[in-house]
């Protein structure tokens, strides 16, 4: 098989021309805008957080690239119900998937069907269009924290 | 099969084309199409020789030592100078300065002029389809100077508006900076004539010339331009030289803009006079291989004939836009009736990064992105476009692998 099939599969091009939760949330308790300065991919991912740390909603709007695209898609679908716990260990697991530090089909993981985005490994420059809304939902969580401590 | 209806190269395409080694290679299993070349330009073996054996048997530092190697090196750095001179038509090898590329060679006019020449109050004039080399160093001159910085727009299809630049031109005017090709859209811009305009208000132009300094023949003194400037390894020679040309007069008024060794008459504690252009220009020790294999460069696209080299590069281009054309998912950013071996297109189908990482996978090499020309993707309201550009060593059947590998993404991604 080869790499852009492994890339571009059909659940990523699915994501890709309807894309999940792509909507902004006038609700939202947390929010962060993410830019790619290097390609232009160019997003913000909201998230609706209970008083217990659920991510009760999770939604994106903007634009990029198909693999941008789809991981938002594909990453807002994954945080609903989750806590922030949850999502930051995602985050954690995702983003070492990406770079090629972690191998799915040989580690042990909770990130389900969004193992689907190990083959961007293979391509280094497209490793921060995948990584970008998770680093945005990360920094939204953060900022919230920030708040919330102080 | 490629169209019959096409003007055959004017020269031997498989022998120049043995003469990059780089083309020769397979990129995942298929033959390397290299279509980036307003990014980097491949070298011919004439650079690559010429530089090694310049390395190897002939190398010594310029302008300084009194021994055999030193000399040595000394002529043919000086040589290569003059190379590049006649290139851009000049008959006076001291009005060319070696910089580290066009980027540079802007930014020292910007400060350099600028400190001599722009005041509270002027206006330098730039237009809406610069590279961000051509753009920010004047926005710093323009805050540093309290200057205005005024903007040509352009029109649909990517040509500047002559009537709006008439009327931003008036006697506050020091400066205007435009390029020659547009390295997004390949737009060609009159530049005879904007400098003709610029002159008649007294104020003086810089063409930045990256993208059509390897592409056509040029001769900054029939253009009457003052400053002119150019990338090495956009015209198939090394990275990290390139240059500037500027009118002598304004050279000798302007202040160094980097300054230490080798650009001094005297220094004394207490002050240093500086040496006359262009080594006022040129402080520390030079990338010498590098121009050596500037000057290589020079003699090969010299050797070819720039005007074959234009000719060719054109039926390239018109041929890639008509493939392009076809397929009706595309739409081609930068439509002027003068372009020069640039296709930028966008899909709303599929995104240009999505594009490229595709098209690699044939083993064609394009850029996907904003050109380092945001001002000019904001104009025509696109995040970003995938961007063909084309040199005497491109094939007809090379781009018709682009339209084929195109057509394939445009489907899956449908």
């Amino acid at each position: 098989m080869s790499y852009d099939k492994e890339l571009y599969q059909q659940v990523i091009l699915d994501h890709n021309k309807k894309p999940r939760n792509f909507r902004e949330m006038e609700d939202a308790t947390h929010s962060c805008h993410g830019y790619n300065p290097l390609c232009g991919d160019d997003y913000t991912v909201y998230l609706k957080i209970s008083p217990d740390n659920i991510i009760e909603d999770a939604s994106f709007m903007g634009s990029g690239c198909a693999i941008s695209k789809s991981s938002s898609s594909m990453m807002t679908a994954f945080l609903k119900g989750k806590t922030t716990e949850e999502a930051k260990v995602a985050f954690e697991e995702f983003h070492r998937m990406v770079t090629g530090d972690m191998d799915p089909e040989k580690e042990d993981h909770h990130l389900g069907k969004l193992k689907l985005f190990v083959g961007v490994r293979e391509f280094s420059s497209r490793v921060k269009c995948a990584s970008l809304s998770w680093h945005s939902m990360v920094g939204a969580l953060e900022k919230n924290e920030k708040v919330t401590t102080e | 099969m490629t169209d019959t209806a096409v003007q055959a190269a004017p020269f031997d395409l498989e022998k120049i084309r043995a003469d990059f080694p780089v083309l020769k290679q397979m990129v995942h299993g298929k033959p390397l199409v290299y279509l980036d070349n307003a990014a980097t330009t491949q070298k011919p073996w004439a650079v690559i020789d010429r530089v090694h054996k310049f390395d190897s048997e002939e190398y010594g530092t310029v302008r300084r030592g009194a021994y055999f190697l030193s000399e040595g090196s000394t002529r043919m750095y000086d040589e290569a100078r003059k190379k590049v001179a006649g290139l851009l038509g000049t008959p006076d090898p001291n009005e060319i300065i070696f910089t580290s590329g066009t980027t540079q060679a802007i930014n020292l006019v910007a400060h350099s002029f600028g400190k001599a020449f722009v005041k509270e109050g002027d206006e330098i004039i730039i237009s809406n389809i610069e590279h961000h080399a051509n753009t920010v160093p004047w926005q710093v001159c323009c805050e540093e100077r309290g200057a205005k910085l005024k903007v040509i727009p352009v029109n649909d299809r990517g040509e500047l508006i002559l009537e709006e630049y008439e009327k931003l031109l008036n006697p506050r005017t020091k400066i205007v900076a435009v390029n020659h090709v547009s390295n997004a859209l390949g737009t060609v811009n009159p530049i005879r004539q904007i400098i003709e305009m610029a002159h008649k208000v007294g104020a003086r132009v810089l063409i930045d010339g990256a993208q059509s300094t390897p592409h056509m023949q040029l001769d900054v003194k029939a253009l009457d331009c003052d400053f002119y400037t150019f990338s090495g390894h956009k015209m198939y020679g090394p990275s990290g030289i390139g240059g500037l040309y500027g009118r002598m007069e304004l050279l000798k008024e302007m202040p160094p803009y980097v300054t230490g060794g080798d650009m001094i008459q005297q220094v004394t504690i207490e002050k240093t006079t500086y040496n006359p252009p262009p080594s006022r220009f040129e402080a520390g020790t030079p990338p010498i291989s590098q121009v050596i294999g500037l000057g290589a460069a020079v003699d090969y696209l010299q050797g070819l004939g720039l005007d074959k080299i234009a000719d060719y590069e054109h039926s390239l281009l018109e041929y890639g836009t008509r493939k392009l054309s076809e397929i009706p998912e595309i739409r081609i950013i930068g439509t002027a009736r003068e372009k020069a071996s640039i296709l930028s297109f966008v899909s709303d189908v599929i995104h240009p990064h999505d594009v490229v990482t595709l098209l690699d996978q044939d083993g064609i090499a394009c850029r996907g992105g904003h050109h380092c020309a945001q001002p000019t993707m904001q104009r025509y309201q696109v995040p970003a476009t995938t961007r063909a550009s084309v040199s005497f060593y491109n094939k007809y059947e090379e781009l018709d692998a682009l339209a084929e590998s195109l057509r394939k993404a445009i489907k899956l991604f449908s």
